[in-house]
């Protein structure tokens, strides 16, 4: 580099810096969005059913079904709720009082003191589908803990012949919130890094100031590193900033080193600024340009990243389409490194491909941002 | 580099065409433009919006490509090497390419890295160009908090960092205060006569054109001639003249403008300017029913009668403006000659920024009252504040009888507002933006339908019904506008820089009609900084800085600034002298 581009450089990176200093958008944008989006998302989003109501109907009362019911009593995952009639209780249900019910009928305990088999009615709202699994399931867990704590104190062998030994790897808690939390951050990142270069470029657009760079002696490719630098720097504070939130507030563990986290987001805050340089060649204008990084960011790592919906569980076709979404590789590589540790055999492939989106939107960015207003 | 004795013309046009598509429309912008502008001097590219000035400036800076043809700029082949052309031209767009969150120190030091300025020339280069723009003391401001005229010279100064062997200038004088934009030529003439520099300066200001040693006269993306503007108004030698008579100076242009061998007729000072076509002479014996005391005295012909008389030559007479219906109308607005706006002291502020600054007039009914002034001298928050779209922070207001603290609503009913900007539905056709207004001024039946009909009628937009507002030609969406704003027959009419941007002849015609209106009693008040068309209205007031400096009819305005060496000085003399007056008094104080 030649002294004469040197300064180009250096004049180019301290307008910039100038600019984020006097002009708070930008920060705002790197600091304020992502923290406003993890309180919200990090605290509304959880895919734990807690303290479900549910409905209890005992037809005939007995020491038997008191046990079973008082089970339900001391789970957390349930706020049990008594009804002497089956109407009562489904009543309660079209009103969204109760989420699911237990019926026992009176002929329950007969059949269950003579070894018979003893029906249980479970019944759950299926409107909201993931809520109804999960009730479904820990109905069940409850069931089979009583079953056995039944047997066991009448002496017998457990009624059935296996037993079921859940063991949760990398979230031995199952909170969703810890591995909710890495994906948001995926999420945020993305839609923050984009807009700070679309918006940034956008607004020079707007004001006329690329219109003046471009006929002075600034070549291209030096208005885009110009760009670059400062909100890398920027977004990569930004990034710091929402994993400090993770574990100091929301209390996610991270397992895996510091310095993988650190490249591997680097890596993606490149695909995320290049995504954003390659919105702004097109979009000439700030509101146009927010508009396209939430429809073409932002949503598609909502949907796509796997950080909620898994992804092998789409269909073949829209699998495919989320190997363009960067997001999706962070998404694997920050899931690992916070509840599972460096694992390679995740986290290279995925850096990989995270190498390559970034430097084909660095490169599109490039190949877009021409000299000429047309 | 071409040799020294004949170096190559600053900018040569072969055949230059470029046109845009716009979602399914396309626009030509140039129509096959070849033209020549040599080294040296001011080449001025005049022509209303629309005429191709900013296309052209972009190809000749290399941002654009043409479609077919040719450009060179200083020799080069601009499509073909456009880093050689930016390497030595300085380039100011429209709207100055300042950041506005940067001082302007750091804003030289930007363009002087940009543009490889080595740091130890440019303490001396900063030195002069701060004195030059007269910024030396606002080093340290940003920005975004100049003055237009300060931006202007900033934007300037940052393309002269680099001393260009061509200057483009896109419309830098649009908006500016009259002060700052005598100031920008005498800094053009600096630039020109002491250093050479090649200027390429473009305007919609026909009175800049006499300023430049060479114009290209663009219209619709076609050249309608080129050539030092003296040669341009010289040609008219022998067609300009004034007419004068008792009859009254709007009454007497009414009479002339429909007259075959009147090419234009406008009003200046108590009479009317008149051009004749090529090769006659006033006659007033044409004029049924005489004129008898019609006097013609010929005068000194000006750039613009040249500039209107090749756009009839080449555009033809526009459709025959009928003579616009003097059918009375009583019932516009009840009530003599009373003041039908009463202005006190009205003040606004804006935090601790005051737009408006303790303004007092009043304006008759039946008569055009015009506010002069640049961008930023407080003209619109002043119409806001008479249309009850704003409250004022203090003073008082009387529109049509109506205090506009307590009746904004029924004073509201009697204005007709036409705003700056095109505000109409531009995705709606002609007819569909007439019915929609009259309808929103709750015109029903028989009624609206008749408005509506009128309307097509008097302003001839029977043939556009069907056409969208947005793809209509400037002139035709003004008329349209303006159309809207009478819809409900208002008493009061509100035209906020009603003509900026338009070639000259739609100007004359629009402000044909607002006469018409003024003689049935409408009244009429009108912001502008067209100096000359201050000189269209009864009476006026200068503004500047949110006062009002001073407040008068054009004429004794004029004489004001009348000394021994300037025996008829131009409104924006007369302008000029007001404001400095202003200032010296202030500093004085």
């Amino acid at each position: 580099m030649n002294l004469l581009a040197f300064r180009r450089m250096r004049g180019l990176l301290r307008k910039e810096f100038l600019q984020i200093w006097r002009d708070p958008s930008a920060l705002a944008i790197a600091f304020v969005l992502p923290a406003v989006l993890l309180l919200i998302f990090g605290y509304g989003v959880s895919l734990d059913a807690r303290n479900v109501p549910l409905g209890l109907v005992v037809e005939q009362p007995s020491a038997l079904a008191a046990s079973f019911t008082g089970a339900f009593g001391h789970s957390p995952y349930f706020r049990p709720r008594s009804f002497l009639t089956i109407q009562d209780a489904e009543r309660a249900m079209r009103a969204r009082e109760v989420q699911g019910i237990i019926w026992l009928p009176s002929n329950f305990a007969r059949r269950a003191q003579h070894g018979g088999n003893a029906p249980i009615g479970v019944i759950v709202n299926g409107v909201d589908a993931n809520d109804a699994r999960l009730i479904e399931g820990y109905v069940q867990q409850v069931w089979a803990t009583w079953l056995t704590a039944q047997a066991r104190a009448q002496g017998h062998p457990s009624p059935t012949p296996l037993s079921v030994q859940p063991r949760v790897r990398f979230n031995p808690a199952v909170s969703s919130r810890n591995y909710l939390v890495p994906g948001l951050i995926a999420v945020i990142m993305t839609l923050t890094g984009a807009l700070l270069t679309a918006l940034v470029i956008a607004r020079e657009w707007e004001r006329g100031t690329m219109e003046a760079l471009m006929v002075t002696r600034v070549a291209m490719r030096e208005i885009l590193l110009a760009k670059l630098i400062p909100y890398f720097l920027l977004g990569m504070g930004g990034m710091a900033a929402s994993v400090a939130m993770a574990v100091l507030l929301f209390g996610v563990p991270l397992l895996g080193s510091w310095w993988v986290l650190g490249g591997a987001s680097a890596l993606f805050m490149l695909a995320a600024l290049g995504m954003g340089l390659l919105i702004s060649s097109v979009a000439h204008n700030q509101f146009v340009a927010g508009q396209i990084a939430i429809i073409t960011t932002f949503l598609p790592a909502f949907l796509l990243s796997g950080f909620v919906f898994d992804i092998g569980s789409m269909p073949g076709v829209v699998q495919l389409i989320t190997h363009v979404v960067a997001a999706r590789y962070f998404v694997a590589i920050l899931q690992s490194v916070f509840l599972a540790g460096d694992v390679w055999s995740v986290i290279l492939p995925n850096a990989l491909a995270l190498a390559a989106m970034a430097a084909i939107f660095l490169g599109l960015a490039r190949a877009a941002f021409r000299r000429r207003l047309d | 580099m071409p040799p020294e004795a004949e170096p190559a013309p600053a900018l040569r046009c072969v055949d230059l065409r470029r046109r845009f598509r716009i979602g399914k429309r396309v626009v030509v912008a140039l129509d096959g433009i070849s033209v020549e502008a040599r080294r040296g001097g001011v080449t001025g590219l005049i022509g209303p919006d629309a005429a191709g000035k900013t296309t052209l400036m972009r190809l000749a800076a290399g941002l654009l490509l043409p479609d077919s043809g040719r450009i060179e700029v200083l020799g080069i082949d601009v499509a073909r090497d456009p880093l050689a052309v930016q390497a030595r031209v300085g380039y100011m767009p429209q709207h100055f390419g300042l950041y506005e969150d940067l001082s302007v120190r750091e804003n030289l030091d930007l363009y002087a890295d940009l543009q490889g300025v080595a740091p130890s020339e440019r303490s001396t280069r900063y030195a002069d160009l701060l004195h030059m723009t007269g910024l030396g003391p606002f080093t340290g401001r940003m920005a975004g908090r100049l003055s237009g005229g300060m931006k202007q010279k900033l934007g300037l100064a940052c393309t002269l960092v680099q001393p260009p062997d061509l200057l483009l200038l896109d419309e830098p004088t649009v908006g500016v205060d009259p002060v700052s934009r005598r100031e920008l030529w005498q800094i053009i003439d600096h630039l020109t006569r002491g250093l050479h520099t090649t200027v390429l300066f473009s305007t919609a200001y026909l009175d800049e054109a006499e300023r430049c040693d060479t114009v290209l006269l663009l219209h619709e993306g076609r050249l309608l001639g080129s050539g030092p503007p003296r040669e341009i108004s010289r040609a008219m030698e022998g067609r300009s003249f004034h007419a004068a008579a008792k009859l009254g100076r709007r009454k007497l242009q009414e009479r002339l403008a429909g007259l075959p061998w009147v090419v234009d007729a406008v009003i200046q000072g108590g009479g009317v300017r008149v051009v004749t076509a090529a090769g006659t002479a006033p006659d007033p014996a044409t004029l049924q029913p005489p004129v008898p005391d019609l006097r013609f005295t010929p005068v000194k012909p000006r750039f613009e009668d040249g500039f209107v008389a090749r756009l009839h030559e080449k555009v033809g007479r526009r459709a025959p403006s009928s003579p616009i219906p003097a059918e009375a109308r009583a019932s516009l607005a009840p009530g003599g000659d009373g003041e039908v706006i009463v202005v006190e002291h009205l003040t606004r502020r804006f935090g601790d920024f005051i737009a408006v600054d303790d303004i007092s007039f009043s304006v008759r009914r039946g008569e055009i009252f015009g506010l002069l002034g640049a961008n930023g001298a407080g003209k619109s928050t002043t119409f806001r504040m008479l249309c009850g779209l704003l409250p004022a922070t203090s003073g008082r207001l009387r529109v049509a009888g109506f205090d506009l603290r307590t009746a904004a609503a029924p004073a509201r009913g009697r204005i007709g507002y036409m705003a700056q900007k095109f505000s109409l539905y531009g995705d709606l056709s002609v007819g569909q933006n007439l019915r929609f207004f009259a309808s929103a001024y709750r015109l029903r039946g028989h009624r609206r339908a008749e408005r509506i009909a009128w309307a097509s009628a008097e302003f001839e937009l029977a043939p556009m019904q069907e056409a969208t507002a947005r793809d209509l030609p400037l002139g035709y969406k003004q008329r349209l506008a303006l159309a809207c704003a009478l819809m409900h027959e208002p008493g009061i009419l509100f035209l906020d820089e009603p003509t900026s941007g338009v070639d000259p002849l739609a100007r004359r015609e629009f402000w044909r009609r607002i006469d018409a209106l003024a003689e049935q009693g409408v009244t009429v008040l009108v912001t502008t900084h067209f100096m000359e068309e201050a000189e269209y209205c009864d009476r006026l007031a200068i503004m500047a800085q949110g006062r009002v400096l001073a407040t008068g009819e054009p004429e004794a305005i004029k004489a004001a600034a009348r000394t021994a060496t300037r025996p008829e000085p131009t409104m924006e003399d007369a302008f000029i002298d007001v404001i400095e007056a202003a200032a010296n008094k202030a500093l004085a104080a």
